[in-house]
């Protein structure tokens, strides 16, 4: 491919590798990412701790050389044209990473300096989100709460009027409608042009995106719309509760039909294998008559996020 | 605003929100200044002299109270035998004392007479200045008392001059060395700590992926700690013109010259330090440890370094307070001029130069 159709994309990446650690106890963090975020989308990078998001945005970012493969960001090489990713990238590690000794105002007022532009410049941008923060301008960032953090950061992310934005984790250790108030903001982002990158641990946030990748111990392990990874759940998945639900679980496991299953909420996923030809009133039959649980409640249910990661998790394997 | 002056704002910020450590920073020379110059002085005052004769000597009563109207001496106790000296000097109540063979007067008019001078030695940096002065007390007691006569004054013509620091004043010798070391602490670890800061708080991550050019960054974290080591050199130099009476003889110009020279030093000391260090604590270990502790030991600071092994003599070559200290001795004390202390200036300039090289080139672009 032309370096034009690089720039095609807002991230070409192709085989990323990256290892940390000598020969014994080498640990490998990415494994061959392959990723194509289109222009003005919104993508998630989804999966547990652990999974090598961070290191996948750090080498996205220019922070780190991949050990191999190649990436572009808006159509520049992430190695050789690393100067020019930065004028037009806006990054947000996971770590709160702005400075506590500053107020709200003057990190800001710092980072659009840094930048080369003024917050009057670019106010438009963060207009929506910033006006929360104003009653506490003058407030120190080490003394705003966990969601206020997370705001001022997007704010200084933002203020450049960025290209593409990286978000790694931004709502970890946020509340739940902070985490919705968030996924708002960015969404109201994309209005602007501007394509984001975001990765979480939260499965629910997946379907507040436009195209997700899951990964798990460095892979890419499914790619799609929300729909299409919904869609592509080809198993039966059956939710089963009774009265001793721990006992429940490590039964459902000495059932032949069932592939694999774990608890969901306060009910068990069931997987059944994909020869299985057993339904949920055969499944209860056999905790009742051989198990002899009570109460046993078992239907089909829709696929969520986390049930497709799950099946894709185990095809890995 | 520009890149630039936001970056030093920012600093500035840092520095006077940490009030605790600015008044630390500023606070400790003026302690440390005021504590070597008076508390810890080596310099001979108030020493408590006992005199013991056998018999009642209107010469030795004449000189007793001559040595007495001196500023160094007071003569607190006039005993008859060695047994009263003993108990004296064990119950710490005097630090020298003198001695006279009994007929002292008659015999020194006749044949010559033996005169002890014994110093209380528990404090090996005092006590020979100490018996030194005495001897000389007495000397000019005899010099005033035989005046005009032809009588030669046997065994009493000691005559030791102490030059640049004829009263041996301390202060003198404590305020380079307190400069050598205040500078290197503000610039060295403070500098180095701040860069390591931003490492540790992840806000060099934000940072590098920022069209920030190193030299841009760099350059702002040094400039306001470069700010505040000018202001307490210069708090330094009036305490130590104005209290403590230290001449500045070489010129104000020169001291200032090759003490901002000095700070450039220590700050790229610092620099090359924080490029290296992932932590706060390492960075604060490796200045205190490898430059700030050698600076005390080897830079002829306390202990002269033509005494030391020569493993030490070459180790102390490259410590840069040792250069610095050597070189504001001679301009502040005995008032020489550049051409006395061009090699020390040549050796400070290479050896910032080296270091800033090194730190540019060791500076990371990527985590």
């Amino acid at each position: 491919m032309r370096q034009d159709d690089y720039a095609k994309y807002a991230v070409f990446a192709d085989s990323l590798e990256k290892s940390f650690g000598k020969k014994e106890d080498k640990v490998v963090a990415v494994k061959g990412v392959s990723l194509r975020v289109e222009k003005g989308e919104l993508y998630g990078i989804i999966g547990p701790d652990g999974a090598g998001k961070t290191t996948l945005f750090r080498i996205l970012a220019t922070l780190m050389l991949p050990d191999s493969g190649t990436a572009y960001v808006d159509g520049f090489d992430i190695s050789g044209d690393y100067r020019l990713i930065r004028d037009r990238l806006g990054y947000m590690p996971g770590k709160f990473s702005l400075y506590p000794d500053l107020t709200v105002k003057e990190n800001l007022e710092f980072f659009a300096s840094v930048f080369g532009t003024t917050i009057k410049e670019n106010y438009h941008l963060i207009k929506d989100i910033y006006e929360r923060l104003e009653p506490f301008e003058k407030r120190k960032a080490s003394k705003l709460s966990g969601g206020m953090k997370q705001k001022l950061a997007l704010c200084c992310a933002l203020i450049h009027f960025p290209d593409i934005l990286f978000l790694d984790e931004p709502t970890t250790g946020v509340d739940p409608s902070s985490r919705r108030e968030f996924w708002d903001m960015l969404s109201s982002i994309r209005k602007y042009g501007i394509s984001v990158v975001v990765s979480t641990a939260y499965m629910d946030e997946a379907s507040r995106c436009d195209r997700i990748s899951m990964m798990s111990q460095g892979r890419f392990i499914g790619t799609g719309t929300p729909a299409e990874i919904i869609d592509s759940f080809d198993r039966r998945l059956i939710a089963v509760s009774s009265d001793e639900m721990f006992r429940l679980l490590r039964d459902l496991r000495d059932i032949s039909d069932v592939d694999y299953c774990y608890t969901f909420g306060d009910v068990h996923h069931v997987v059944l294998r994909e020869d299985s030809l057993a339904s949920p009133d055969n499944l209860s039959a056999v905790l009742v008559d051989k198990f002899k649980h009570e109460n046993v409640a078992a239907a089909y249910c829709k696929p969520t996020m986390e049930d497709c990661f799950m099946l894709y998790e185990s095809k890995l394997v | 605003m520009t890149q630039f002056e936001a970056f030093v704002r920012k600093e500035f910020f840092h520095i006077f929100r940490d009030t605790r450590t600015l008044l630390i920073i500023v606070g400790m020379p003026i302690v440390l200044i005021t504590l070597f110059g008076f508390a810890l002085s080596l310099e001979i005052r108030n020493v408590n002299v006992a005199i013991m004769a056998k018999q009642n000597d209107p010469m030795i009563n004449r000189l007793a109270d001559r040595i007495n109207r001196s500023d160094c001496f007071e003569v607190t106790d006039v005993v008859s035998s060695e047994a009263a000296v003993d108990s004296l000097m064990r119950r710490d109540v005097v630090d020298a004392v003198l001695m006279f063979d009994s007929g002292f007067s008659s015999q020194l008019l006749r044949d010559g007479a033996k005169l002890s001078v014994v110093s209380d030695a528990s404090n090996p940096l005092l006590a020979p200045s100490e018996a030194m002065y005495l001897i000389q007390a007495v000397n000019n007691f005899f010099a005033d008392e035989f005046e005009g006569m032809a009588q030669p004054q046997a065994g009493l013509t000691t005559n030791v001059r102490m030059l640049y620091n004829p009263q041996l004043k301390s202060s003198y010798n404590f305020v380079p060395g307190v400069m050598g070391l205040i500078l290197m602490i503000i610039c060295a670890l403070m500098t180095s700590v701040t860069i390591v800061r931003e490492k540790e708080s992840g806000t060099m991550e934000v940072l590098l992926v920022s069209p920030v050019r190193k030299l841009t960054m760099l350059v702002a974290k040094m400039i306001p700690y470069f700010v505040i080591a000018t202001a307490v050199l210069i708090i330094v130099l009036i305490l130590a013109y104005t209290v403590l009476k230290v001449p500045l003889s070489g010129g104000l110009g020169l001291i200032l010259g090759i003490s901002l020279l000095y700070i450039i030093l220590s700050l790229a000391l610092g620099l090359l330090v924080s490029t290296f260090t992932k932590t706060q604590l390492s960075a604060t270990l490796i200045c205190g440890m490898v430059f700030i502790v050698p600076s005390m030991f080897l830079s002829d600071l306390v202990f002269p370094i033509e005494n030391f092994p020569v493993v030490f003599k070459w180790m102390a070559q490259i410590i840069p307070a040792k250069w610095y200290i050597g070189a504001i001795r001679k301009v502040m004390i005995e008032g020489v001029s550049i051409m006395y202390v061009w090699k020390d200036i040549v050796i400070m300039a290479a050896m910032t130069v080296i270091l800033i090289g090194l730190s540019f080139r060791n500076y990371k672009e990527r985590l």
